[in-house]
Formats: structure tokens, C-alpha cells, sequence
């Protein structure tokens, strides 16, 4: 196979596993092509992609620049910050007016649940979901499965555990939905407070205590604590919260075991994770950032085929 | 549909052969030449003709690459089926270095523009010279001829040139399929 089921990337619920593979497969080519003194190639350069990013992201959106200028695609970017979005314009009509300038491809970031969903159904381009609200994270998901994949071989049969703030992270959800594509298990461990009730519906076990759930798991994803998505008061304390759920080296050290460490950043440093986890050789945190370009070069890449002429 | 034999194994164990020879005059003891497979196809050809002179003219460092050029094809989006990319096997830079392309049958032209491109990433070569099995000849939409050919033909537009390796089938065969 070597073309995508989907006409847009809006989630991985939507996704087939042999979507995936052929994503792997592709990004397998485009790390290759990174990693060479030049590192771009020309396939793109009759396309027009518009990054828009109405909430606030720097890796997310530097990654997927890049990724786009190494295929060569034209790229323009919006941040709602500095637009008319703050005049009370709709969705509908800020990406009309952009796509009225002939763009092929939207990468939107949204803080509303569902708006690529909604986008796809309106406009008429491909429609890339660059996280949306507390939803879905696709790019991010099939990064990390892609490091996984990387670092212990396969997804299939490993154990990964997800760490942390779940309820508020679509970088969990999206994880959940891949993992499960590809045949890994998947536990979530955290405050209760923190993990969605609807958790167990989605096969996913619950673990509160951490080192019970470290000793279980082959790879560690630790999520970042959202405090900016926190409305009410979930955790008596920060304090409380890194004694309970922070990893630090001396918990890793007496498993008896090495596990896979893996965080989609940014970092809270010394609260979900300390600096010498978050730097040590079990942590494949900058492996996912250079995967992270492969993987949306694929995406953008098998999407922008099926793109009309 | 049917076949006609073009070259059988013998045709093309006397041709491989006469391909590097011709090579070997050209560029002696390959000290400065990097010999460049076009994957899929070309890179059967060309493992071939690097076994041939490593094995039977004893030329010992001999640099071999296999180059995809999916990624730099000027039919992105213009094709019926998408096209499956390869791997790039050139964990060495061509700055300065005399290349041969090798592929198995020249037809339009455009996959070795698109290795043209391609290369462009490994560096500034001294010269590029092309290599290929079979040349069809009338056929080009661009200005691209080879250096060293195995067999010329002429075959028409609605046929097609298939070639056939051992490693894949069983039997290295160049096949007219006229349909």
C-alpha cells in the first residue's frame, strides 16, 4: 500500500494500522534525507501549506516548519496572537480568507475540541490536526510510537505506561488510540483527579501507585503538568504532586530494569521529571524531537499526494 | 500479450562484461569513480557490474552506491498510483568524484534528470557519466543519451522493455512484451 485511507490527518481513532506503517515506512526515508549534508528534497514545490496555530506552541510548529521548507513547500504562518481572530472573526472565515490565496494544506492548532473535524467539513484542503484542544495530537502520537519503534524494535507487545496529567492532554489520547493500533499495552498512572473517568472504556488500566507502575512498563511517557489548562485546583500542591508522580533517578534506579523515558515537552523540570532523568542516557527526549520532522515530512508528504491538480 | 526474448543470460553475461571493460578504460584503476545504482531497478544492474570488476579484472576499491530518487521525480501528483520510495544506500559524498549512473533501461530520460537533481545533495561531482542495459532509442523527452549501453532498441511506444534478474526471477532475460 502506499497511500493513506484518510484525506486529512484529524486524529488517530481514524487511522488503520497499515496507515501507520506506511507513515513509518515513508519517515524511515525522510530521516535518511535529514540527516544528509543537504537536507531537503523537491517533491513539494508546487504545494502551499498554511500553519495555523491558534494556540501558543514553539516546538510543534518550528517542526513542522522545517518539515514542510525540506520538502519544499511554500509556508505561510498565522498565530492568532497578532490577527484578526482577536476582531472577533469566525474559524470559518479567517481560514476561507486564507485559502482564498490558493493554499493546499492547513496545519491548524486549536484550543476548541473537534475544530479540524469541523474545518474539513467546510473548507476545501487537506486539513492537518496540530492539536486540538484537550482532543487529539496526531503527529505527536506517531512520533513517539515511531521512537519507540526506533529504540526497542517494535510497538507491538511492548508495555508503555503514560505518566501524569491525562485528563488535560490529548498528547495521552492520541498515544492511547496508536498504541493500541499497533498491539502495545497501555496503563496510565497519575492523581485521580487527573485521569478521565471514561478511561477504562478505552481498555486502558489504571495504576495510582508509580513505582508499581514503572516496574510494570517498558517505556515511560511522562506528560507535562498543564497548569494553563487547570481551572480548578486538581493537586494539593506542586510539592505533593513530584513526591507522588515525579521520576527521579533513585526510583528508576531501584526497578532492576531500564525503561525507555519519554516526554513530548516542554519539560517542567524538577516537577513531572528531574533534569538528571530528563538528561540521562535512558531518556530519548531529543530523539523524539529529530523524529518529529521525519514523521510530519511523511505525513505532509503522502498527504499532499492525493492533493488535485 | 506476448513476449519476445530480447537478450538471454549468455546475451547479457557477454554484454556485462563488455561494460566493463569499456569502464575500465575509461576510468583505470577506479580509484577516483563511484559507480551509482537508480533503485529499484538500476541497483541489480549495478551490484552485477561491481561483482564482474571486482571478480573477474581485480579492481579492489571499487565505491558502490544506490541512489532512490522518489523524492525528486517531476511526476509528484501526476501519476496514476503513488510511487513507493526505495532506500538510499551512499554513505559517502561525490564532491570531486568521476560517477557513473547505472540503470537498466533508458527510456524518457526523466529518472536520470531526477538522479541529477538527487545528487545534487552529495556534493559537486568532477563528471557524470551514464550506463544502462538497454537504450531505447526515439523515445527521450529530454536531452539525455548514455555513455556505455549494453543493446539499442527500438521499440515502440505501446511496448514494453522488461528485464529480468536472477536475484528476482530466477533468470536474467531482457523480454519485448508487445501487447
Amino acid at each position: 500500500m502506499s497511500e493513506l485511507s484518510v484525506p486529512h490527518l484529524l486524529g488517530i481513532k481514524y487511522l488503520k494500522s497499515t496507515d501507520i506503517d506506511l507513515i513509518f515506512k515513508t519517515a524511515d526515508h525522510f530521516k535518511a534525507v535529514i540527516n544528509r549534508p543537504i537536507k531537503k528534497v523537491p517533491s513539494l514545490r508546487d504545494i502551499t501549506i498554511a500553519n495555523l496555530f491558534f494556540e501558543n506552541s514553539t516546538r510543534t510548529k518550528l517542526s513542522f516548519e522545517l518539515a514542510e521548507k525540506r520538502l519544499s513547500a511554500d509556508v505561510i504562518n498565522f498565530s492568532a496572537g497578532q490577527s484578526s481572530v482577536k476582531k472577533g472573526e469566525t474559524l470559518i472565515d479567517t481560514v476561507n480568507n486564507i485559502l482564498a490565496m490558493k493554499v493546499d494544506i492547513v496545519v491548524m492548532r486549536h484550543a476548541n475540541v473537534g475544530a479540524g473535524v469541523f474545518l474539513s467539513k467546510h473548507v476545501d484542503a487537506k486539513i492537518i490536526n496540530a492539536g486540538d484542544g484537550t482532543h487529539e495530537h496526531p503527529t505527536q502520537a506517531l512520533l513517539d510510537s515511531y521512537s519507540i519503534r526506533e529504540k526497542l524494535g517494535n510497538v507491538k507487545g511492548k508495555k508503555v505506561l503514560i505518566v501524569g496529567d491525562v485528563l488535560h492532554s490529548r498528547v495521552a489520547l492520541s498515544n492511547i488510540f496508536a498504541l493500541q493500533l499497533q498491539g502495545a499495552e497501555v496503563k496510565v498512572c497519575g492523581p485521580t483527579t487527573l485521569i478521565p473517568k471514561y478511561i477504562a472504556s478505552l481498555g486502558v488500566a489504571v495504576e495510582t501507585n508509580l513505582k508499581k507502575a514503572l516496574e510494570w512498563c517498558d517505556v515511560a511517557n511522562v506528560l507535562r503538568v498543564q497548569h494553563e489548562r487547570m481551572d480548578i485546583n486538581y493537586f494539593p500542591s506542586t510539592r505533593e504532586y513530584t513526591q507522588l508522580f515525579g521520576i527521579n533517578q533513585e526510583i528508576l534506579d531501584n526497578l532492576g530494569k531500564k525503561i525507555v523515558i519519554m516526554h513530548p515537552g516542554p519539560i517542567n523540570r524538577g516537577v513531572e521529571i528531574t533534569s538528571a532523568v530528563a538528561d540521562s542516557n535512558e531518556s530519548i527526549i531529543l530523539e523524539q524531537v529529530e523524529n518529529g520532522v521525519a514523521i510530519r515530512m511523511a505525513v505532509i508528504y503522502l498527504l499532499a499526494q492525493q492533493v488535485k491538480r | 500479450m506476448s513476449n519476445k526474448t530480447l537478450l538471454n543470460s549468455k546475451d547479457i553475461e557477454i554484454i556485462l562484461h563488455r561494460l566493463a571493460c569499456q569502464l575500465i578504460e575509461n576510468h583505470n584503476d577506479f580509484s577516483n569513480t563511484i559507480l551509482i545504482g537508480l533503485q529499484p531497478r538500476g541497483s541489480y544492474l549495478a551490484n552485477r557490474l561491481a561483482d564482474v570488476l571486482k571478480n573477474e579484472y581485480q579492481i579492489k576499491d571499487l565505491q558502490l552506491g544506490l541512489l532512490d530518487i522518489t523524492f525528486y521525480r517531476d511526476d509528484f501528483r501526476r501519476r496514476k498510483a503513488p510511487l513507493e520510495a526505495a532506500a538510499t544506500e551512499m554513505d559517502f559524498l561525490i564532491e570531486g568524484k568521476d560517477v557513473v549512473i547505472i540503470d537498466d533501461v533508458l527510456f524518457s530520460g526523466r529518472s536520470v534528470r531526477a538522479a541529477l537533481t538527487a545528487m545534487q545533495s552529495y556534493g559537486r561531482p568532477e563528471s557524470i557519466e551514464l550506463l544502462v542495459l538497454i537504450d531505447r532509442r526515439f523515445s527521450r523527452h529530454l536531452p539525455i543519451q548514455p555513455d556505455y549501453r549494453g543493446r539499442q532498441v527500438d521499440a515502440i511506444n505501446e511496448e514494453k522493455v522488461l528485464v529480468t534478474w536472477k536475484e528476482t526471477h530466477k533468470k536474467d532475460a531482457v523480454y519485448i512484451e508487445i501487447k
